[in-house]
């Protein structure tokens, strides 16, 4: 075997393990996407599927200490089945949902909310958008209106003498 | 001109997000500071057959710890906590949280006891009352069981000298 054919040999060689990296890859974006990962699930107290469902709906509105980024009702936190194990015991001795939340603010105060209510110190998260959005809109419309009328004026502006030279490049191009 | 707009829009901006990176996300205010501490009344973790009351404690000031032997961060904060139960200055109570006896007692023994009673919180539930959701966490609590003082996450020497001591010294001397 010349050393051209051990190169050939090498180039298979290589393609044939780009080919199996590739495999590989995909195997594991199969793995990862949604559909088919067997991540497990909270073990659900399932003996009343009434309040497991009341115990999910409160805890989507619930944010989790340790993981910020996730409801109670997502989390997996050792915190979070706690929280959950309490409000299921609440939801028991026949509270209310409003009386359950009470109890949460009260002890980790109004961050576990994700819809903070309206108070004081809530106004600006509350309007803020809307202000911005009014200011943007305004100084939107005051941009475009300065911008014709700019436009208007740059026309009335222009001369008899360019007027002509422009009428003449425009007829010399028509030729 | 025509830079000034963005520019004082760019200044704003990075004003918001440069005060936005001295922000710590996972110090939540405590809704339970100037507020009475929960009660409660659980085993002591050496001597099981014993039952601690905090309402005994009404009338001193006293600090209740939060500590597993899971928690790493725990072990940064125990010489402190060890160094400040040798002073005298303050009786130290600890809440095992969620933790196992054996392997508690085992972690006592090694890193030291500064506690005057550990309690044992198995199933996190005083834990819930008093807002935990980091261990460790450390309370300060008045002679009329108001909580005064939170630090979420372990105490540090700065932590001791600026605020802990001095609020400590401050509550013994009210009557």
């Amino acid at each position: 075997m010349g050393p051209i054919m051990h190169q050939y040999h090498n180039i298979a060689k290589s393609q044939h393990i780009n080919k199996v990296c590739r495999l590989i890859i995909l195997l594991l974006i199969l793995l990862m996407s949604p559909g088919l990962s067997w991540s497990k699930q909270a073990i659900p107290m399932a003996e009343d599927p009434e309040v497991e469902k009341r115990m999910l709906a409160l805890t989507e509105d619930l944010r989790c200490l340790v993981c910020q980024n996730e409801s109670i009702a997502d989390s997996r936190a050792d915190f979070s089945n706690d929280i959950r194990r309490e409000i299921r015991e609440q939801i028991q001795a026949n509270k209310t949902d409003k009386e359950i939340i009470e109890f949460l603010v009260d002890r980790y105060g109004d961050f576990v909310l994700y819809n903070p209510p309206m108070k004081p110190t809530t106004i600006l998260l509350w309007f803020g958008p809307l202000i911005l959005f009014i200011v943007a809109v305004w100084s939107l419309i005051a941009y475009l209106r300065s911008r014709s009328r700019r436009v208007q004026i740059e026309e009335i502006t222009l001369s008899e003498a360019q007027q002509k030279k422009a009428e003449a490049l425009l007829n010399e191009e028509n030729k | 001109m025509k830079y000034l707009m963005p520019l004082i829009a760019f200044m704003v901006l990075a004003i918001f997000l440069f005060a936005g990176l001295s922000l710590n996300p996972r110090q939540v205010p405590s809704p339970l500071i100037d507020k009475p501490a929960p009660e409660f009344e659980l085993n002591h973790l050496h001597e099981p057959e014993k039952v601690f009351s905090s309402a005994d404690n009404i009338g001193k000031v006293w600090l209740l710890n939060v500590w597993a032997s899971w928690c790493v961060a725990c072990r940064d904060e125990h010489p402190l906590l060890v160094q400040l139960a040798n002073s005298g200055l303050v009786p130290v109570y600890g809440l095992n949280y969620k933790d196992e006896d054996t392997v508690a007692m085992q972690w006592l023994r090694q890193y030291g006891d500064p506690y005057e009673v550990s309690v044992v919180d198995a199933e996190g539930r005083v834990g819930i009352n008093y807002g935990v959701y980091g261990v460790p966490e450390t309370y300060v609590i008045d002679k009329q069981g108001i909580i005064r003082h939170k630090q979420i996450g372990p105490v540090t020497v700065k932590s001791m000298e600026d605020t802990i001591i001095p609020l400590i010294i401050e509550l013994q001397r009210q009557t």
